[in-house]
């Protein structure tokens, strides 16, 4: 790769399939941007996607990628980091992807604190499956599954990060093309798991979280003066239920990241080309 | 065969049973002595009987015997649980202060040693095991020095006062059972100057990975593999690897699966019920063409089954488990010093194929330690195969006539190129979804063929290229054929030595590749009984034989949870001679 990455050197020849005006595209775009803004090229740039709609990502995008199972893409990319501290990891994939049949993994991915971004498309929706209720939808949201609306409260994921003890944790919205790659550029940057819910509206299948209500509804932390090294006032945030937020939350500057704490430094993808040179030592031990 | 000694400690778990069991086989070991052992336990922490059997010879010991010498006893139920196994002659270290009353069965030499009391004047009750241990050195005519070394390995981190305490312990238990017993049981242990080295199933992995390069581990603790990843921890690092326990086998499999798709040679190990958590993500291994060695230790099932028992049925799993069609390589070691050599292997074939690979073995293996000469795990003779990695000079040749890397090229061999990340110009992606050379989704017919078609081709370049052999013991012209897989190879060796005093000689072939596997039609068809032993209930390998070879077979299978044992062998198969083949 050249020393001069543009973002569009990120963009697959696929064109994306996506329905025209999902939020999908501009989540893409500021990921590009933000990953070529950062100084990464494709070459030393591992995409991890989950399965979704949000998950076709990995095949617009250009770049080391692994497109997995639906659900397991944070551990993925756990394994990616830790095998090879030199790349730039990035996760991405759905609501339901990342908080229902991965949310387990979230929970541990947001504790390890693995160096790398983790970029939830949150349509509130399950798209690619046509349209039934994702773990964030609003308790009455009528969908095919759920008539009368899930009739249980959505999950807070920003909430379940803080409580998981995550050392960055965002929102943005993919239509704030500007706001949003900024955010996602400062995950990336974050020395830890850089947790961003992106507002990623599914225009085919959800008419209630539409373009319109975020826009009208978003509050940009960044213009409200908020301090995101404020845990107290971080919490307040996420905590509130009347309003929809935009910007870094939280972010801990003292944040260690599991490499370091592990002294994980080593390529692992090189070895001798034997048993290492003192092997013997480990059968002497069973003497 | 000479004389050999079967000594066991049991009592209740907590008890230290097993530390105390290992500190004997060390001993027994540096005193070039063979040793193989095995263990009765439950899953519980406390409250559980378990026990540490040991089998010593100075030939090599294979297997399990159904009798016992010499036993300490903590508990009553140690004895009522060994009673079977208990002969006239054999005898049993209890300590009659304590306050239960054992019950010594006939013809059993009584040997009470105030086991706690000595073991307070030595420097405290909690080294009552230890004075077992001199009693035993006692009753064997055993130089209690050779515990020296062993408790030094054992206690020496908690500083030399305490190892002092401890040989005190074994010294007070060898002179009290010389000065008040005059036992003339003929079980005096001859020493070699043999060196030994003794170790487990699960160690012997956990070293073969390390030799092979294995630098990242992921794993769920799950008996009885979860030795693999404690003996990984704290020895990876000094070779800048990592072990990293994951939340759930789902994410072991898959954290391994990103470090291997980041080039490194990756592992996880678990039990059946991990198995078919990660059977998801083996397909989509395979369908990314990724490396990655997947660790079986089985054990017996299904759901939660018997957690500590001994069984081989995770064959048709491991065999055939996932949705679609996945092609595998599954080989299943057949003794300890195999689990190395095996695991070598095994992280060779799948960076040559791009393959997964189940390195199966079983509880048999894993919690047993046997001792073997120390060449037999010569690292010299280890070799590293990473197939077809290539570097930035040769991506140009796989490159499309747009400038795109053919990750998943159509070639003759069926093996494709391999950029890890970080290599110029070869960007790619992978996916579980069927794609095309490039690596992207594809739903056309000829795509999909051809793209199944080659990852099918690489079993057949494997089969050609690799030797699928079998192990061959006894008699290579006998009318009997035996055929086994995985950890029953010592037992039948064994059985085949009984049997031969009987005049019935036995053709062994001991099969440790179950996929690909070899073809024994020829050795089939040449034998008047085929007989396939294994630990299962449906015969899942007998199957097999009788799928390839298109002949009815006879089986000899055990389910009860133990291992099978030499002498209960020879009689099966005996009887299976005698029997006529059902259809
Ligand atoms: C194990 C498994 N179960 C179910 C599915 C079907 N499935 C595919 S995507 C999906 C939900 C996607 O929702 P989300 O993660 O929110 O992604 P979106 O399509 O909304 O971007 C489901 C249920 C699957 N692929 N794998
Ligand atoms: S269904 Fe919804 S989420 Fe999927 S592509 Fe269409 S708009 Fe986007
Ligand atoms: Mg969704």
């Amino acid at each position: 790769m050249s020393s001069q990455v543009r973002f569009t050197d990120f963009k697959s020849d696929k064109q994306p399939t996506w329905c025209p005006g999902c939020g999908d595209f501009g989540t893409m775009n500021g990921m590009m941007k933000a990953l070529a803004e950062t100084g990464n090229d494709p070459d030393n740039t591992f995409i991890v996607a989950g399965i979704g709609c949000s998950g076709k990502i990995g095949t617009y995008m250009h770049s080391y990628a692994l497109h997995g199972v639906h659900g397991r893409a944070l551990p993925v990319g756990t394994g990616v980091k830790m095998a090879r501290p030199d790349l730039e990891v990035m996760v991405a994939g759905g609501d339901g992807d990342g908080y229902s049949i991965g949310a387990g993994h979230f929970v541990h991915a947001v504790r390890r604190n693995v160096d790398m971004s983790y970029i939830v498309m949150d349509n509130r929706i399950y798209g690619l499956t046509k349209g039934q209720a994702s773990p964030t939808s609003r308790e009455d949201f009528e969908t095919s599954t759920t008539p009368e609306g899930p009739k249980q409260p959505p999950v807070n994921p920003l909430a379940l990060a803080l409580a998981a003890g995550a050392s960055f944790i965002a929102q943005s919205f993919s239509s704030d093309a500007l706001r949003h790659q900024e955010i996602v550029q400062a995950a990336i940057e974050h020395d830890g798991f850089g947790f961003v819910n992106v507002y990623s509206p599914c225009v085919t299948f959800n008419d209630v979280d539409t373009y319109d209500y975020f826009r009208d509804s978003l509050v940009d932390l960044k213009e409200a003066g908020h301090d995101p090294n404020d845990h107290e006032a971080a919490k307040d945030v996420i905590l509130d239920a009347d309003k929809e937020y935009q910007g870094v939350i939280y972010r801990d500057e003292n944040s260690v990241p599991y490499g370091a704490q592990h002294g994980l430094e080593s390529d692992m993808s090189e070895i001798p080309d034997g048993a290492p040179e003192d092997a013997t030592d480990l059968v002497r031990e069973f003497y | 065969m000479a004389e050999d000694l079967n000594w066991a400690i049991g009592g209740e778990a907590g008890d230290g049973i097993d530390s105390t069991g290992k500190i004997f086989a060390q001993a027994l070991s540096r005193a070039g002595r063979h040793v193989f052992t095995s263990k009765d336990f439950a899953s519980r922490i406390r409250g559980g009987y378990t026990a540490y059997k040991i089998r010593t010879s100075v030939d090599d010991v294979r297997s399990v015997v159904d009798r016992l010498d010499i036993l300490v006893a903590l508990t009553q139920r140690t004895i009522d649980e060994n009673v079977d196994e208990l002969h006239e002659g054999s005898a049993i270290i209890y300590d009659g202060e304590r306050s239960w009353e054992a019950e010594i069965p006939e013809g059993v030499a009584a040997v009470d040693v105030p086991l706690k009391s000595l073991a307070e004047e030595a420097g405290g009750a909690i080294m009552r095991n230890v004075v077992a241990l001199g009693a035993a050195c006692a009753i064997t005519d055993f130089d209690v020095a050779y515990l020296d070394e062993s408790l030094e390995k054992r206690f020496g981190g908690k500083g030399s006062k305490i190892v002092g305490n401890n040989r005190e312990a074994a010294r007070l238990g060898q002179e009290y059972v010389e000065e008040n017993y005059e036992l003339d049981l003929g079980y005096e242990l001859e020493t070699t100057d043999s060196d030994y080295v003794l170790l487990n199933g699960d160690e012997a992995i956990g070293m073969g990975a390390l030799a092979a390069g294995c630098r990242y581990y992921a794993g769920y603790p799950i008996t009885p593999a979860t030795n693999v990843m404690e003996y990984l921890t704290g020895r990876i690092e000094r070779y800048g690897g990592h072990v990293v326990q994951a939340e759930d086998e789902l994410s072991a499999i898959n954290m391994a699966l990103g470090a291997a798709r980041a080039g490194a040679r990756a592992m996880t190990a678990t039990s059946g019920p991990g198995i078919d958590l990660m059977a998801e993500t083996f397909g989509l291994v395979a369908t990314s063409e990724t490396p990655l060695v997947i660790v079986d230790v089985m054990r017996s099932g299904p759901s939660t089954g018997m957690p500590t028992k001994q069984e081989q049925g995770d064959l048709n799993m491991t065999l055939y488990g996932g949705h679609g069609e996945i092609p595998r390589f599954v080989i299943a070691p057949t003794t300890i010093a195999e689990c190395f050599w095996k695991t070598v292997e095994a992280f060779n074939y799948a960076e040559k194929y791009q393959t997964p690979v189940y390195l199966v073995a079983d509880l048999a293996l894993a919690v047993t330690e046997r001792t073997f000469p120390p060449e037999a795990f010569d690292m010299d003779a280890v070799e590293i195969d990473r197939g077809r990695l290539i570097d930035e000079s040769e991506v140009g040749e796989w490159l499309d006539e747009k400038g795109r890397f053919r990750a998943h090229a159509d070639t003759d061999d069926g093996v494709s190129p391999r950029a890890i990340p970080g290599t110029t110009d070869a960007a790619h992606m992978s996916t579980g979804l069927e794609h095309d050379e490039l690596g992207r989704r594809t739903e056309q017919e000829e795509i999909r063929v051809q793209q199944v078609d080659k990852r099918y081709r690489k079993v057949e370049t494997a089969r050609e290229r690799e030797e699928w052999a079998c192990r061959e013991f006894g008699d290579p012209d006998a009318e009997t054929l035996v055929i086994s897989w995985g950890s029953n190879e010592g037992a039948i060796r064994e059985a085949m030595e009984l049997l031969a005093a009987d005049g019935i000689d036995v053709r062994f072939l001991s099969v440790p590749y179950v996929f690909p596997r070899p073809d024994l039609t020829a050795d089939v068809e040449a034998a008047e009984d085929v007989i396939v032993v294994e630990c299962n209930a449906t015969g899942q390998f007998a199957d097999l034989i009788e799928h390839d070879t298109l002949t009815r077979v006879k089986r000899v299978t055990k389910y009860t949870g133990v291992r099978f044992k030499a002498n209960e062998l020879a009689e099966e198969i005996a009887a299976a001679i005698a029997t006529e083949v059902t259809a």
